[in-house]
Order: C-alpha cells, then sequence, then structure tokens
C-alpha cells in the first residue's frame, strides 16, 4: 500500500472504530424522520382539530358580504363601533371587522381587530377577501351585471413548464427546486465545517501529541495531510450515505405508518407552510395538486443532481479542508486556532447567508451568479442555483475556478503545514504564515 | 566503511545559522555520541538525515548513496519530544509506523510479536496508548524506532523519561543492536552515557563541528600529562622531573599530589624520581580528562587548546 493510502486508512480506521461514530451515525438518522413525523402529525391533528372562528363584521358602507367556510363564521353586527368593540372584547370571537363610510375608489380606515396579533396567513386571508369584494364592487358600478361578473371569476392553478434548448418540456415547481436548493446547500455548508474542523483536531492532536516527528520522518509533510484530508473525507462520506439511506427507508416508514392520503398531506403542508413564511412555497402548495408534485419529484434529473452535487461537496471539502488543516498546522492548540479559523469560516457563512437572501429569491441575480462562481460561495450557492437551472457555461465555469480553487489552498496549506507541524511554542500570526508559504525547506 | 558522510552542509532559518560547514564521517556499526550545547544544531542536522528538511547546500550520502527517499526503511529515529497517538492500540500504531517504514504487512506484525516478547510486553498489544504507564509508552516508542531493523539508528536523548533499570534495558539494547550490525547516533547531553558507551564523538558548537573522531583518541589528545600520585608521610620535594600543581591532605596521614610533567619525561621517569626520593607511594594514576571535562573546556570558548589531530 502507498505511503498515502496508510495514511488515509489510518485516519479512516481510527474515526470509524469510535463509538461516538457508530452513535451519530445511527442516531441522527433517526432524529431526522423522528422530528419530521411528529411535525406532520401535530400539523394534520391541528388542522382537523381546528375549531371554526368566529369573525364579527362591522359594515357601515353596506358593500361588503363574507361567507362562512371552514376556517372562519362571519356574524355581521349592526351597531355602532364602540359597542361592537365591547361585544368583540367580551366574546371568544378571533377578530372585528370594521368597514366605515369609504369611496370605493379610496378605501380608507378600514380596520381589523384582533386580541391578539393576527397571524400572516390570517391577515393576509382577510385583505384578499376585501380586496377582491372592493374589486367586484367597482366592477358592478362600472356596469357589469351580476352574471357577467360571475363568469369572469376563474380559478387557475399555474404550473410552470422548463422549455429546455432541445425543445424538451418539463413540469417544474419553484417549491420542489427550492427544498431542493435548500436542502443541497445546507448539506454541503455543514459538512465542509464539520468535517474540516475533524482535520484540523486531528493535526493539532499529532502536533501536540509529538508524534508528527516521527510520521513524517517516513512519509512527506504533504502526503500526510493529504491523507489526513483524504482518511476524513471517508468517513464523512460513509457516514452521509448511510445517513441517506437510513433516512430514506425510516421516511418512507414513517409516512406509510401515517398513512397519509393527498388530503391530509395537503393540509399538513398549508399549516406548515406557514411556518417557513414564503409565500412562494405557500402559493405552490396552495396551487398544486400533491400528485404534480410527486410526478415533479420523480422527475427531476437526479444522475445530474447528485453528480454536480458530488462535485461541489468533494471540492468545496477539499478546499475548506485544507484550509484548516493548515491552521491546525500553525497552532499548537484549539484555543489559539480560533483566530485563524474565524477567515475560513467567514466566506462560508457569507455564501451560506448569501444563499438564502440572493440565491434562492433571485437565482440568476447579479450577487447570486458571483456567489455560484467565486470559489470560496460557490459549493454553497452554486448548489442552490443548479436547483433552479444554471446555464452551462456558468456551471462550468464554477466548476474549473472550483478546481483551480481547491489546487491554490492545497497548495498553500501544504507550504505551511510542512514548517507549522514541527514548529511548538512559536506565536504564529499571518506574517508569520506569509513567511512559510515563501519559505522553501 | 562510513554509513553516514555528511559534506558542507549548511542550513540557516530566516538569517539564523543553524549549520555552518558541517562535515561528519559516521563509521559502521559503531556508536557515535553527537554532542553540543541546546541550540548548537544538532536536531537540525538530524532532521536532515531524517529528510525533514532538507538542507540549503551541501551533501549526505548513506553507505555512499546520495540521500534520497528510499533510505527512510533504513533508518530508526527517536525524536527527542516523544509521542504517540493516545488513543491507537499498541499494536495497531506499531503495524502503522513499520508499514509507514515500508515493511509489509505480514513482516511487520512478526517482527511486533518479537519484540514485544523481547519486552516481555506481549499482552500491551490491545492496549490502548492512553493506558500504559509512562515508561512502558517509552519502550513502545523504542520498539517503533528498531522495530525494521535500520542500519542506522538515531536516538536523540533515549534515556529521558525511563527508570535506571529501564534506563539499563534499553542500553543493552542499544548495544545488542550494534552487535547486530547497525549503527547508533546518540545524541544527549548526559555524558555519563557517553562516557560509557560512545565509540566516536563529534562535538558541535554554534552551528559549526568543532571536534570530532574516536573517542579514546580524543580523550588521549586532551590529556595534560598529569598524574595523580597518593602517598604516606610527609610532602614530596621538588625536582626537575615534575612540576607539583597541587597537593591535598586526605586524612589517616595520606597526601595527595597532583604532578605534571614536562615534555620529555616519561611516567616511568617519573616513578623512579620517586622511589630515589623514597616517597611511600600507595597509588598512582594517570589523570584522563572525561568527555564532560572536555565539552566544558571547548564550549566555553578557549578553541585554541583544540589538539590538532
Amino acid at each position: 500500500m502507498s505511503k498515502i493510502g496508510l495514511v488515509i486508512k489510518r485516519e479512516f480506521d481510527s474515526r470509524v472504530k469510535k463509538k461516538s461514530f457508530l452513535l451519530a451515525t445511527i442516531l441522527v438518522p433517526l432524529l431526522f424522520p423522528a422530528i419530521i413525523g411528529g411535525m406532520l402529525y401535530f400539523a394534520i391533528e391541528e388542522s382537523k382539530n381546528a375549531e371554526q372562528q368566529k369573525v364579527y363584521v362591522l359594515d357601515e358602507s353596506g358593500t361588503f358580504n363574507f361567507e362562512s367556510d371552514k376556517k372562519y363564521a362571519f356574524e355581521e353586527l349592526n351597531i355602532n363601533l364602540e359597542e361592537a368593540k365591547t361585544i368583540f372584547t367580551e366574546s371568544e370571537a378571533y377578530a372585528l371587522l370594521y368597514f366605515p363610510q369609504f369611496e370605493l375608489d379610496n378605501p380608507d380606515g378600514i380596520t381589523m381587530y384582533a386580541k391578539k396579533n393576527p397571524s400572516l396567513q390570517a391577515s393576509s386571508y382577510f385583505k384578499n377577501q376585501i380586496e377582491s369584494q372592493i374589486r367586484d364592487q367597482k366592477l358592478k358600478e362600472s356596469g357589469i351585471n351580476e352574471a357577467e361578473l360571475e363568469s369572469l371569476k376563474t380559478n387557475i392553478s399555474l404550473s410552470t413548464i422548463n422549455v429546455s434548448d432541445t425543445g424538451e418540456e418539463k413540469a417544474s415547481s419553484a417549491g420542489v427546486a427550492y427544498g431542493i436548493a435548500y436542502a443541497f446547500s445546507f448539506l454541503v455548508y455543514m459538512f465542509v465545517l464539520i468535517y474540516g474542523t475533524q482535520i484540523m483536531q486531528g493535526v493539532i492532536e499529532e502536533k501536540s501529541s509529538k508524534i508528527v516527528e516521527i510520521i513524517v520522518s517516513s512519509v512527506k509533510p504533504f502526503q500526510l495531510m493529504i491523507g489526513k484530508v483524504i482518511g476524513v473525507a471517508s468517513v464523512g462520506l460513509l457516514q452521509f450515505t448511510i445517513w441517506v439511506v437510513l433516512i430514506f427507508v425510516l421516511s418512507s416508514a414513517v409516512f406509510s405508518m401515517f398513512d397519509l392520503n393527498p388530503a391530509d398531506m395537503q393540509t399538513a403542508q398549508q399549516s406548515m407552510s406557514g411556518m417557513n413564511g414564503s409565500s412562494e412555497t405557500q402559493e405552490m402548495m396552495e396551487n398544486s395538486k400533491v400528485g404534480e408534485i410527486l410526478n415533479i419529484v420523480y422527475d427531476i434529473p437526479y444522475a445530474y443532481y447528485i453528480s454536480v452535487f458530488a462535485f461541489f461537496f468533494i471540492s468545496g471539502y477539499l478546499l475548506y479542508g485544507a484550509l484548516f488543516a493548515a491552521v491546525g498546522s500553525a497552532v499548537d492548540n484549539i484555543s489559539d486556532a480560533q483566530q485563524f479559523t474565524m477567515p475560513i469560516t467567514m466566506p462560508m457563512i457569507i455564501g451560506f447567508l448569501g444563499t438564502f437572501m440572493f440565491v434562492m429569491p433571485e437565482p440568476d441575480g447579479n450577487v447570486s451568479f458571483w456567489l455560484s462562481i467565486i470559489p470560496f460561495t460557490a459549493p454553497v450557492a452554486m448548489m442552490a442555483r443548479v436547483a433552479f437551472g444554471v446555464p452551462a457555461w456558468e456551471l462550468a465555469l464554477s466548476m474549473g475556478l472550483m478546481v483551480v480553487g481547491f489546487l491554490g489552498t492545497i497548495w498553500m496549506a501544504g507550504r505551511i503545514y510542512r514548517i507549522g507541524i514541527l514548529m511548538h511554542g512559536t506565536k504564529v500570526n499571518y506574517k508569520t504564515l506569509l513567511k512559510w508559504v515563501k519559505t522553501n525547506s | 566503511m562510513h554509513i553516514l558522510t555528511a559534506k558542507n552542509l549548511n542550513k540557516t532559518f530566516h538569517e539564523n545559522v543553524a549549520l555552518h560547514n558541517v562535515e561528519l564521517e559516521i563509521p559502521k556499526q559503531s556508536i557515535f555520541g553527537l554532542l553540543g550545547p541546546n541550540g548548537a544544531g544538532k536536531s537540525t542536522f538530524i532532521r536532515i538525515v531524517n529528510q525533514i528538511i532538507n538542507a540549503d547546500s551541501g551533501q549526505i550520502q548513506i553507505n555512499g548513496e546520495d540521500l534520497a527517499p528510499k533510505h527512510i526503511g533504513t533508518i530508526g529515529y527517536l525524536p527527542e519530544e516523544r509521542g504517540l497517538y493516545k488513543k491507537m492500540k499498541v499494536g495497531d500504531q506499531l503495524l502503522y509506523l513499520a508499514q509507514l517504514k515500508g515493511l509489509s504487512k505480514k513482516e511487520a506484525v512478526q517482527k511486533i510479536k518479537a519484540w514485544l516478547e523481547r519486552f516481555e510486553a506481549s499482552d500491551w498489544l490491545g492496549k490502548k496508548i492512553e493506558d500504559l504507564s509512562k515508561g512502558m509508552q517509552q519502550k513502545v516508542q523504542f520498539i517503533s524506532t528498531v522495530m525494521h531493523e535500520p542500519e542506522l539508528i538515531i536516538l536523540d536523548e533515549p534515556f529521558s523519561g525511563f527508570d535506571p533499570i529501564n534506563a539499563n534495558l534499553i542500553k543493552d539494547e542499544i548495544l545488542r543492536l550494534r552487535e547486530k550490525g547497525s549503527t547508533i547516533i546518540f545524541s544527549t547531553h548526559r555524558m555519563e552515557s557517553v562516557e560509557e558507551m560512545c565509540d566516536y564523538i563529534a562535538l558541535i558548537n554554534k552551528s559549526e563541528k568543532i571536534l570530532d573522531g574516536e573517542k579514546a583518541k580524543i580523550k588521549n589528545d586532551f590529556k595534560s600529562n598529569q598524574y595523580t600520585l597518593v602517598h604516606r608521610g610527609n610532602g614530596i620535594s621538588t625536582s626537575d622531573a615534575y612540576n607539583l600543581e597541587n597537593k591535598k591532605e586526605l586524612g589517616e596521614g595520606l597526601i595527595q599530589s597532583t604532578l605534571k610533567l614536562p615534555e620529555g619525561i616519561s611516567s616511568n621517569q617519573l616513578l623512579q624520581e620517586l622511589i630515589n626520593q623514597k616517597v611511600d607511594i600507595v597509588s598512582f594514576q594517570e589523570e584522563i580528562p572525561s568527555i564532560n571535562d572536555i565539552f566544558i573546556q571547548l564550549v566555553k570558548g578557549d578553541k585554541q587548546n583544540i589538539p590538532t589531530s
């Protein structure tokens, strides 16, 4: 076996044989379906048990007419506002809607009284209702009769189709893309951070236990570093694979246990969509049918996603892993490492936050483009963009720069590492690191 | 035949000269003491031989061939700062280090078994390093240095951390390894072990080699032609045959005199003179400087005294 191979094997074995590895590998996949299952369970229960809530309507304009539905029961009051308020506060009602006399062109003073802050979902529900009724009123005034008005109303569900260069059409969904983008970029972020830190700890351990001098009398420091980076990566990949398989199996088990039928699923999704607050997902959840979503999920080009994912996953890890190894080699203990890990994790965090702030809302925007091209933020940002569709040349450019990026950091880290691991008790700052990079040994 | 030859070796760390034109020849199957005060450049030299760092200029040859990665398996190295993977089992650890030195797994397993038996430590195989005592860890470390039967063994302060019993055990092992054909480079501050074990020594001070050669010869060269005489009765009278350097009463009528002989007078002539004077001689001995004396004398700076050999 080659020397790098031996180092990889040791790094791999020493981590995989630990009890904590076994524990984490088994517990995490159990945790996720448990959380998802639990949330689904409560969401379903809540929507089942949700009582119709009473809403008082005090309409001085005489324009509005609300129909009670599953969620809200409307009751008209014909008293003045002060009395209505008293009735409302003494009742168990959810809200009081007050419509003063107003001009249709300038609807002013419409107020919703509530005992506690109404949810975003509720207030937007009422807003939509009121707006559409005012619109109807305006249309009537412009001479459209009741029958015509009724025929104008259509309930549409917008399904989006992606047309590729070859003219192939594919159903797509912003919501599904959003979910994939979220999952992939989050995974890359977590993986790099968790296993990058492990590399650093491993290097510090070797250095502080002084074994490193014996090892480097047998292997080149660069071989040791690369071996460690790859060894830790294999542990991560193994763990990751086990997680995916276990989560998949367990999740299917959970879903089948709840025997979720589409209607339940939809109500559950509706009540859950209130939690993540994105109007986009909400719209998607409400408009599309579960079957459609499932079709879209089945139609995802998995091979493409997974290979792109694997690329950014591994290259992002190599880029940051090398830097973490360099930091580990430069310091004597974990607490000294702090000052150097900050600048490494910063671009990572910027990439992650940027993905949420720019890439997900606007995958083709300018900021999104740059985030997905610069190697330090690309692994996270590009994974999010890929879910929404990326021009081939941008993907190729990003990948090319990524390769240049990780080769660059590995080269630099190697030069710091070979000197750093033999240094004890020296206070290291950025100037020293730069000097090491420039030194020929 | 020399196992190691260093020619014109130079190494500078950011303007600090660590080695300056160092030349060394280490004969085969010897124990070679590499001496020098802290920071003299010994560790730098050892690291260069182990190919951990490269020299700026100069040349090192192992058995007449330029030092190359293939020599890694030829060398066994015990650094001054010891360490092993704390969480790794003794067996796994030794196997890993042996394989890094180029042994096949099968060979390595065999050698590890044999060595652990030698040290009566076969039951350590499955124990983690952190569960062993410090002395036991040191033994494992020593095994890891020699188990691949290197031709050249470099030991940096090998006895530090050992109790006297284990230190003796290691000493016997070192001597046995030399008998079996290995060459040992021995870097230490402990002059008594140099005195006891080394065949050759080299002294490095302030990045330069200031002395090297066969230990016995060096000691001979540093003789100051002085004799210690213990005798009874009165003091001895002055004579042309010697200068009385020092005189000390030892009690019970015994006197110790230090006599220095001028050029051209032999010890026999001195004895003749003493017998003529009817001095009652109890013991008579030539004063041979210890390596410690030579070390201190040279490092303290009077280089003029270095005999040309």
